[in-house]
């Protein structure tokens, strides 16, 4: 019974998610649940593998490994990885948006909401052959549908725009549009990638009131660099980088953890060489003389089609993992330093940093215990202030 | 076209000298192009030999029609053309439009002047000014009959705008009528009217309803589901070979054989489709190129079944449900049923309302099509196949049926141009007809069919029209024919259409579904699809 209740408790649950593009480790190992009617915000610096965990959940990859499961209202439960793509939306009910807006931007606003109700509409349609001589059955359906599209719109705040097409949308609305797009499938999860990416203040706003509204409903998971969003409506907070799992918990809880704040939270690239080089890291001064690779840093690689796929394939065999060298995990930094403060020889790095980032961290750990606590300190400076310094290179 | 001399010299030379001097390149540039095409020749002589006949006057001739082309272009036109977008000074106002300018109340009442005087004179034309010029006076008759009716559309042109679709209906359901009637008039008897008719309603009426159909159901498959079939004419023939073969070895009548050859081409839209929508954009347009060529050449050598390049004849004719037939021979001929003299020209009436329903049939299915799921599904489908999947649409089966709807109207295309020419081959099945569909698609603007209704007016009208230039070959010698430039004014008319109007007569689309109003979506946010 107790277990009955923990199982369906989870709407979605992710076990060992491995995803692999060639020998470019996008997602290593993964497990975490999203609790059913939470908000699961997903964080992590550029390329740390966010928008491929959504890509997995909803078909548009099949990972190279794991089990990816969904728990619905009624019970039922879905191995996601094995349905096709087009029936997890149909059949398991999780809807998406998508980092780069995929409207149908020729059509109107409300045609795009009748689109989304496709399946539905098909049925009532007798898969045309009844619609196709007008049958009152189908007319009902396509009235309620209408309706339904209406009620999305007028939430989204969209109502007198209902007869444009998309594509004359600012990009806020058509950011707001594709939200009630996905709901209009009438998910029982909703993946939002990146929301109030590119949205003003207001709109961003306007974006958080939507999403409580939709969290009543539709639990919801939500990839987001806008930290501000992430701290005022997430309920759990799972945080990537390289494709692993770094913090799990809930947003107090993984704002104040040095491996977020060193991976993640505003500590640039800068900023863990100036804490470095204060404590007298001859590493990063060498490194900062010659210049770091600013093509190669995890912050460059913004899409899910052009990431620095190249300069990692080469290093394929060396290990399961594959990292770029410069700029490398900050969280295995901090995990180095952490350990050599309980055992002063430096032991071997984390199975994370185990190709050429290993030397750097290593030597980092042995000569800076005090790095910790001084990088954690900056990083809660930076964490206050909400939309980190990152996010806006990015856009 | 781009002006390719420096900004400091442009400012400096006044449009005549730079007319003169882009008149010089472009006639440099057409010696260059047409020395070895138009200059030289080669021929056979009597005996046989390959020689090769020098033509440098009609190179001279070509070269400077180009130059002064040219120069008119650069020295009056593009002026021309630029002052229609400076405003007045006095008044404020932008000029009067061309098009204001070019149909003047005074010219329409020239036109219709000329046009009833040269009717009047018909019978007499040719005693008065010798073959040569009759041959152009009917030509000025025939341009002054048409000028006038486009002046009178201009005049007219919101009202017709406004009611587009019931227009064109009543003028297409009317237009046996009204030619017969005219042609009833102006030969003083019935008979002469039926038998004057048929050149207009077979060559022109019904020619241009097959295409317009054809087009229509290929706008299914591109216009709304954005899928890039270059291959259509494969189902056309699927659809006429099933009558025909169906028609002549089992006798089954047309109203069995119509669906029949609908279902079968459908099969094939299915059986191609299944392995070939899976790949996209110029692929997918290869393999559907590839297809086309296949069922011809299937056509060509499985001679057991289909007679091979000899083709099928003797196809039954379509009876009127089987009440009436258009055989003198039958016992319920037309003729004997209604009392009336026997004509070839009942049966071409006939087969043009006949086309004519068939086409309106196709307009209906696809006007409901679009606002039933499917047909959202596949304009959504050309827009975004992504997101359509991330909907739940299965974009496998909603491709198929895209494909199978259009193949089903090629069939019936197919099987009524069986029945009306009685005698089908693969030679009318080649990929020319895939393309002239195709372009007569995109002229008219994807997914609108209005716009390629009168794409298919326009060209197929146009093509036929030249075969009635015959006077032409008084001017270029007996061996000019006309017909034969078809797929250059083809030519002509996409490059223009497409510099004037990108996304063809009509570039915006109708909404499927409003809340408030209806507002046409400009073609500038549609997208045409990856395959
Ligand atoms: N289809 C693909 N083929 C090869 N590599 C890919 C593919 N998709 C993603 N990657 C790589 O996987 C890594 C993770 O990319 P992903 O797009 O998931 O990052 P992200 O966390 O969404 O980043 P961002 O914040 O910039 O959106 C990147 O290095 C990227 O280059
Ligand atoms: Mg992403």
């Amino acid at each position: 019974m107790n277990v009955q209740a923990s199982q369906s408790d989870f709407i979605l649950q992710v076990e060992h998610l491995s995803m692999k593009f060639g020998g470019l480790v996008a997602i290593g190992d993964l497990s975490f649940q999203a609790r059913r009617g939470e908000i699961t915000a997903l964080i992590g610096p550029n390329g740390a593998g966010k928008t491929t965990v959504f890509n997995c959940i909803t078909g548009f990859y099949k990972p190279t490994e794991g089990m990816i499961t969904l728990n619905k209202r009624d019970g039922s439960t879905y191995l996601l990885e094995r349905l096709p793509n087009h029936e997890i939306p149909a059949r398991a009910n999780v809807a998406r948006t998508f980092q780069n807006i995929r409207l149908f931007s020729g059509m109107t606003l409300l045609e795009n909401l009748l689109v989304a109700q496709h399946n539905k509409l098909m049925k009532a349609s007798g898969y045309t052959f009844l619609g196709l001589f007008g049958f009152p059955s189908y007319r009902q359906a396509s009235a309620e549908s209408i309706e339904l599209a209406r009620h999305w719109l007028e939430k989204a705040d969209l109502v007198d725009r209902a007869d444009d097409p998309a594509g004359d949308l600012p990009y806020g609305a058509q950011r707001r549009l594709e939200i009630a797009r996905a709901m209009c499938t009438g998910p029982e999860l909703l993946c939002l990638d990146e929301p109030a990416a590119g949205l003003n203040p207001r709109e961003s706003a306007a974006l958080n009131e939507l999403l409580m509204d939709i969290k009543n409903s539709t639990s919801i998971l939500l990839i987001e660099h806008d930290m501000s969003v992430v701290m005022q409506i997430s309920d759990h907070v799972v945080v990537l980088e390289y494709g692993r799992k770094i913090s799990d918990g809930n947003p107090q809880s993984v704002r104040t953890d040095p491996r977020v704040i060193a991976a993640y939270l505003g500590v640039d690239d800068e900023e863990v060489e100036t804490v470095l080089t204060e404590v007298g890291d001859e590493d990063v001064i060498e490194q900062l003389d010659t210049g770091p690779d600013s093509a190669h840093g995890p912050g460059n690689s913004a899409s899910m089609m052009a990431g620095p796929v190249s300069d990692t394939v080469e290093h394929a065999d060396e290990g399961e993992r594959v990292t770029v060298s410069k700029g490398a995990s900050k969280a295995a930094q901090v995990d180095a330093r952490a350990a050599s403060v309980a055992s002063k020889p430096a032991p071997a790095a984390k199975p994370a940093a185990k190709s050429s980032t290993a030397k750097a961290p290593k030597r980092t750990a042995a000569k800076a215990p005090a790095a910790k606590a001084d990088s954690t300190s900056k990083g809660k400076q930076a964490a206050a202030k909400p939309a980190s310094g990152k996010r806006g290179g990015r856009k | 076209m781009a002006v390719t001399v420096s900004p400091m010299r442009d400012v400096v030379a006044t449009p005549v000298q730079r007319a003169f001097r882009e008149a010089l390149y472009a006639g440099a540039i057409a010696l260059g192009l047409f020395v070895l095409f138009i200059g030289l020749r080669t021929d056979q002589n009597i005996s046989n030999e390959l020689i090769l006949v020098q033509r440098w006057g009609l190179l001279a001739l070509v070269v400077i029609l180009t130059a002064a082309g040219r120069f008119l272009y650069v020295a009056y036109a593009q002026p021309f053309l630029a002052s229609l977008k400076v405003t007045d000074v006095a008044t404020g106002l932008l000029p009067e439009s061309l098009a204001t300018r070019f149909f003047r109340l005074s010219y329409l009442f020239a036109a219709i002047v000329i046009a009833v005087v040269l009717l009047v004179l018909a019978g007499s034309l040719d005693e008065l000014l010798g073959p040569d010029l009759a041959g152009y006076a009917r030509f000025l008759r025939a341009l002054a009959i048409i000028y006038a009716v486009a002046s009178v559309m201009f005049y007219f042109r919101s009202f017709i705008h406004a009611h587009f679709s019931a227009l064109g209906v009543s003028a297409l359901a009317l237009y046996p009528v009204i030619v017969v009637l005219t042609l009833a008039l102006y030969t003083g008897s019935v008979a002469g009217g039926f038998q004057g008719s048929l050149k207009w309603v077979d060559n022109f009426g019904i020619q241009i309803l097959i295409y317009v159909m054809l087009a229509w159901g290929l706008n299914i498959v591109i216009g709304l589901a954005g899928l890039l079939d270059l291959g259509y004419v494969a189902f056309y023939a699927v659809g006429a070979y099933a009558y025909a073969l169906l028609g002549t070895h089992f006798g089954l009548s047309f109203w069995i054989l119509l669906p029949a050859a609908g279902c079968m081409a459908a099969f094939w839209g299915v059986m191609l489709g299944f392995p070939v929508l899976r790949l996209r954009g110029d692929y997918l347009a290869i393999v559907t190129l590839a297809f086309g060529e296949i069922i011809r050449l299937v056509l060509i050598n499985w001679r057991e079944v289909t007679n091979g390049s000899a083709g099928v004849s003797g196809i039954p004719k379509v009876s009127f449900f089987g009440l009436m037939s258009f055989n003198v021979s039958d016992p319920n001929y037309i003729g004997k049923v209604l009392n009336i003299a026997t004509s070839s020209a009942y049966y071409k009436i006939f087969l043009y309302y006949l086309i004519l329903l068939l086409c309106l049939l196709t307009a209906f299915v696809t006007i409901r099509l679009r606002r039933l799921p499917v047909g959202r599904a596949w304009e959504a489908l050309r827009e975004d196949e992504i997101a359509c999947r991330s909907l739940g649409i299965n974009t496998t089966t909603t491709k198929l049926t895209a494909f199978a709807t259009g193949a089903m109207f090629g069939g019936f295309a197919g099987s009524f141009f069986a029945a009306r020419q009685g005698f089908v081959s693969p030679e009318s099945f080649v990929f020319l007809e895939s393309a002239i569909v195709l372009a007569i698609v995109v002229l008219g603007g994807m997914g609108s069919l209005g716009g390629i209704a009168v794409a298919a007016l326009v060209m197929i009208g146009g093509t036929e029209a030249l075969r009635e230039l015959d006077f032409l070959k008084r001017v270029f010698g007996p061996d000019f024919t006309p017909e034969l430039y078809r797929m250059l004014l083809f030519g002509m008319a996409m490059v223009i259409v497409m510099l004037w109007k990108p996304r063809g007569f009509v570039g915006s689309r109708e909404p499927t579904a409003f809340l408030k109003e209806q507002k046409a979506v400009s073609g500038s946010f549609t997208k045409e699809g990856h395959g």
